[in-house]
């Protein structure tokens, strides 16, 4: 376990190592200069040699690497020309109601996920089972735009039972953050729920196949247990793993759903960004979203070592 | 030893699975006893439905797409009346059964003494700890070393062999009077083999198990049982004591089986049946075996011979086989036909 641990969190190190690189690269490689930009139309040669050399502009690309990667670390990702603010606090903010938006969805596909999974592979090729995946095929393949809007419509507009837009942490007004997080929460969750869904009931069929099941089925396990205990127990170490690579679907895919709810998130941050050519917020944004999904799935990943004793023991 | 006092009873037992088109009968009116504490063994090629067979006494085919009908009485019950729930209540307990692949019949997640302490906290009363400690001892006495410290290990941390000893525990940890073993052997090596065979022998003396021994090879069997059933496609061919069966076998199946056995009438020689087991949607007409048997005549392929008797607790089916002094017709073709053939 110890050895698997290290190994991975040595990988994951590379791969943001990797990411590094490429965004400083990506930065570096966007046409125009910024000491003109910064100078305007009237300068002196020697104004701009000296700007050059203030930006560090003029060391070698390595040193400049190690620079941007030394504020990076300390938490200083530039300012927004734009905005007139760090872009540490303009990602950061951006990006809390974005995780939770994300968290919440996750939960609220897996409270949707586990038990209809579950009913299609207990009465496979039965009326559950057609209409459980039929659903999960629905909700996983509607646009979430459309959901969005469809649910607005229904629950808001018609029923009043839900506000239509807006954010609120949850955690500064439980009620009213919890609320509001319903709709959009249901809206991309929905899309994960149903390959959840699939999964499940694919590896719990599997699973329900395997010798074991039989062989404790012969010593008198009751069928509740069987499911529950026994199969559940292995099903569920795949899904583990497809939670973690959905995670990163979720966070592109809540930008469509924080633009219908209008949730001040990552999505409207960097479209803006990208619209008005803010590259520091731009490369803030793909740094953050970049390191919490290679970090959710070191965890993710862990969690499966742990899950499974074949790996955790190894 | 004869099944004086049968605790098991099956009788006209017929185990269906569903084909492509429509069901396929294999395990066709099987009937079989087995007496208390009495050593039965099950022989017959793959696909002879001796499985199947198996699992039907314990309600263990998934019902649909399979379909069971027939008695199996154990008791006073017949089980295959029997719900989940009460049938839950005799696995393990009353019946226990173990599996031709012992490292995939553990659960992987699991550890090795959670899953011999729940098995028997399903039928056995008594807390957890008392029933930790009776768990150990068993494993102890089943040949795990240092049981203690095994059991909180991982099926993937045990080797087939020791697998299977922790399958034969939790087999025997409730004292069931039948002990169901389908292939125990089969996927070990030959050196693990006789250790484990030795342990359900001394297991089933010690405790007055009846065990019905499920395998393909006569020669395990001979060194088992007391009683010997062959089948072929789905069907009973003989039964008889362990002695008359290799003194006297009648059915040309059970003597073709036993000229594969190496070495047993000192030639070493290998023998093997023509053709192979006929599938389930190809079942020949009259004998079932008439198209690889050495000494068929032109009935044996229009008339389907009945299980009789043919000497004492001996029954065989087949057309040839005569009554002990009737002479013995089937034996000598059958040698002479063997003979003929090239070793």
């Amino acid at each position: 376990m110890i050895r698997f641990v290290l190994s991975r969190v040595a990988q994951t190190a590379a791969v943001l190592f990797t990411v590094s690189v490429i965004i400083f690269a990506l930065m570096r490689m966007i046409p125009g200069d910024p000491v003109l930009m910064l100078l305007g139309d009237d300068f002196t040669e020697d104004a701009y040699r000296q700007l050059r050399a203030r930006l560090g502009l003029d060391r070698s690309i390595v040193t400049q690497y190690v620079f941007w990667l030394r504020n990076i670390l300390q938490g200083d990702l530039g300012d927004s020309v734009l905005l007139h603010d760090r872009v540490v606090t303009l990602v950061w903010d951006a990006f809390v109601p974005t995780l939770t938006l994300v968290v919440a969805s996750m939960l609220v596909g897996v409270v949707i996920a586990v038990p209809s999974g579950l009913v299609a592979a207990m009465r496979k090729d039965s009326a559950w089972d057609w209409g459980s995946m039929g659903f999960a095929i629905f909700v996983y393949s509607m646009p979430s735009f459309w959901k969005g809007i469809v649910l607005i419509w229904v629950f808001s507009v018609h029923l009043g039972w839900f506000p239509a837009v807006g954010y609120v942490h949850p955690w500064q007004d439980p009620w009213q953050g919890l609320w509001k997080l319903v709709l959009p929460a249901i809206t991309l969750g929905t899309f994960f729920s149903g390959l959840v869904a699939r999964i499940i009931r694919s590896s719990l069929l599997e699973v329900l196949d395997q010798d074991y099941i039989k062989a404790a089925r012969a010593r008198g396990v009751r069928r509740a247990a069987l499911v529950y205990r026994h199969a559940m127990a292995n099903a569920l170490i795949p899904v583990v793993t497809i939670i973690g690579l959905q995670f990163g679907t979720l966070l592109g895919g809540a930008v469509l759903t924080e633009t219908v709810f209008s949730i001040p998130g990552m999505g409207r941050l960097t479209v803006t960004a990208i619209l008005n050519r803010d590259y520091a917020v731009v490369q803030g944004a793909v740094l953050l979203g970049v390191c919490a999904v290679v970090l959710v799935n070191l965890v993710v990943d862990l969690t499966y070592a742990f899950l499974n004793p074949r790996i955790r023991l190894a | 030893m004869s099944a004086a006092e049968p605790i098991l009873e099956v009788a006209n037992l017929v185990v269906e699975l569903a084909g492509d088109d429509g069901m396929l009968r294999a395990v066709d009116g099987v009937s079989l006893s087995i007496g208390r504490g009495e050593v039965v063994g099950l022989v017959g090629e793959s696909g002879a439905g001796k499985t199947l067979t198996a699992e039907a006494m314990l309600g263990l085919v998934r019902c649909p797409p399979g379909r069971v009908t027939g008695t199996v009485r154990f008791h006073g019950h017949d089980l295959l009346e029997l719900g989940e729930r009460e049938l839950a209540r005799i696995r393990g307990k009353e019946i226990a059964m173990i599996f031709q692949n012992p490292g995939a019949s553990l659960n992987p997640v699991f550890r090795i003494g959670d899953q011999v302490v729940e098995s028997m906290a399903l039928h056995l009363p008594g807390a957890r700890r008392d029933l930790r400690q009776r768990a150990a001892d068993i494993l102890q006495r089943v040949g795990i070393p240092a049981a203690r410290t095994r059991m909180r290990d991982y099926p993937h941390q045990f080797s087939g062999g020791m697998a299977q000893r922790v399958m034969i525990g939790m087999g025997v940890s409730c004292t069931p009077s039948l002990l169901i073993a389908d292939e125990p052997t089969t996927a070990l090596d030959v050196t693990i083999q006789a250790q484990v065979l030795a342990l359900i022998r001394s297991l089933a003396r010690e405790m007055g198990m009846a065990v019905l021994l499920v395998s393909h090879d006569l020669g395990i069997v001979s060194q088992m049982c007391h009683r010997v059933i062959v089948m072929y496609a789905g069907r009973v061919v003989e039964q008889a004591s362990i002695g008359t069966i290799f003194r006297a076998p009648a059915h040309p199946y059970t003597r073709a089986l036993m000229a594969c056995l190496p070495g047993l009438d000192g030639v070493a020689r290998l023998g093997t049946i023509p053709g192979v087991m006929p599938g389930l949607t190809a079942v020949p007409s009259g004998c079932r075996f008439h198209p690889r048997c050495a000494v068929a005549e032109p009935r044996c392929a229009v008339e389907e011979p009945v299980l009789r008797d043919v000497g004492d607790a001996h029954r065989a089916a087949c057309h040839l086989a005569r009554r002990a002094g009737e002479g013995p017709r089937v034996q000598a073709a059958a040698m002479s036909a063997r003979n003929g053939e090239p070793g």
